[in-house]
């Protein structure tokens, strides 16, 4: 499939504020991304001719913003409608190899939803992790360092070497990846055996960091997972706030071309590794 | 009409950054016989049911579904 075929579903409800950015940065990239209210897949309510199917689309995007203003818990109520009511079709969906993409708010939603980090099934009944209240108990918006964990399976980084690591900025007040009390080192181990772990918080040297490097307590410093199969990717930091180098808060003193890749942004890859692996294999 | 009065908690030993912060705040505040702060949430819910038993059964699942995350919520329910 051409690049330019891609269609991009970006999924939005009340409370979703970060569409628009991720919109720009697939139609920057050449593909067709089309902001859909969740209401228009599932059907009801919505004026003739703007019901919408999963199936018209190659990818998914669940984008950040404060879905259902954080009522609840963080993505609880965005993922508990979808889960009444596209269940099936979000698993064909997954089923079927597309790239599905959560970012912040979309991360949180996934996890709600039970499809990250999906070790049992690609939709557990119940969530198999929470992203929880960072340990600073604030919100915490600033540019974060990220290394580069997969070792090949996560669709969303197939361009971006391993080990790499690379500036988006994090915004968020629940971003701490937790799992269940006592399970906690045994569940990080078979992420590690799967190739799940996508992106881990270092300071400026590249190490393991805690605070203010690792902007929230999330264990094994994770910023990002995948599901087992690698198509399904969360990540609490923005790469849509990073996609054009100049949005780096660096970039006057380093310059556009000094880092050897021009004008891009760190978080460019993202997308590009989404539409490449769609290019490949649909 | 039944009410649902559910008490959502953080489960035993998981960090409760909220408390912690109220807390240091009151200490800030002169309140030094303060102990310890643990946060919750609280939330009603009046619902029609068979029986009390149909109720608390309904509330139960709707605490699985919704209204808590197991991963780290405890929760009781009292209903009148």
């Amino acid at each position: 499939m051409k690049v330019s075929d891609a269609k991009v579903c970006i999924l939005q409800i009340e409370g979703t504020n970060c569409d628009e950015e991720t919109y720009w940065a697939f139609k920057r990239l050449g593909a067709d991304p089309e902001v859909v209210h969740l209401k228009q897949l599932i059907g009801t309510g919505i004026p003739h001719g703007m019901k919408r199917s999963l199936s018209d689309y190659q990818c998914l995007i669940f984008p950040g913003g404060f879905s259902a203003g954080d009522y609840v818990r963080a993505g609880a109520i965005f993922a508990a409608r979808m889960k009444a009511t596209l269940a099936k079709e979000l698993r064909t969906f997954i089923g079927a190899g597309y790239p599905v993409g959560g970012i912040c708010n979309g991360f949180q939603i996934m996890v709600e939803l039970g499809v990250l980090p999906g070790l049992g099934e690609s939709m557990t009944p119940l969530p198999e992790a929470i992203l929880d209240k960072n340990d600073s108990d604030r919100y915490e918006c600033r540019p974060t360092l990220l290394k580069h964990e997969s070792r090949g399976n996560c669709v969303f980084t197939s361009k971006l070497p391993q080990n790499k690591v690379v500036m988006i900025p994090c915004a968020h007040a629940e971003g701490k990846l937790a799992f269940p009390k006592k399970e906690g080192d045994r569940i990080v181990e078979k992420l590690i055996e799967n190739d799940q772990i996508v992106f881990r918080y270092v300071d400026e040297d590249g190490n393991y960091a805690g605070y203010p490097w690792c902007p929230n307590g999330a264990i094994y410093n994770i910023a990002g997972i995948c599901n087992p199969a690698g198509n399904v990717f969360g990540l609490m930091p923005h790469p849509e706030r990073a996609f054009h180098r100049f949005q780096h808060p660096d970039w006057t003193r380093t310059g556009l071309g000094e880092s050897g890749e021009g004008e891009n942004g760190d978080g460019k890859v993202i997308f590009e590794s989404a539409l490449d692996y769609i290019g490949k294999k649909f | 009409m039944f009410k649902a009065h559910i008490e959502i908690k953080l489960k035993k030993g998981v960090v409760d950054p909220e408390g912690k912060n109220i807390e240091k705040t009151l200490h800030l505040l002169g309140f030094d016989t303060v102990k310890s702060v643990h946060s919750q949430k609280v939330i009603v819910v009046e619902l029609d049911a068979a029986s009390k038993e149909d109720a608390a059964a309904k509330v139960g699942e709707m605490c699985k579904r919704l209204l808590t995350n197991p991963v780290t919520h405890d929760y009781t329910v009292v209903i009148s």
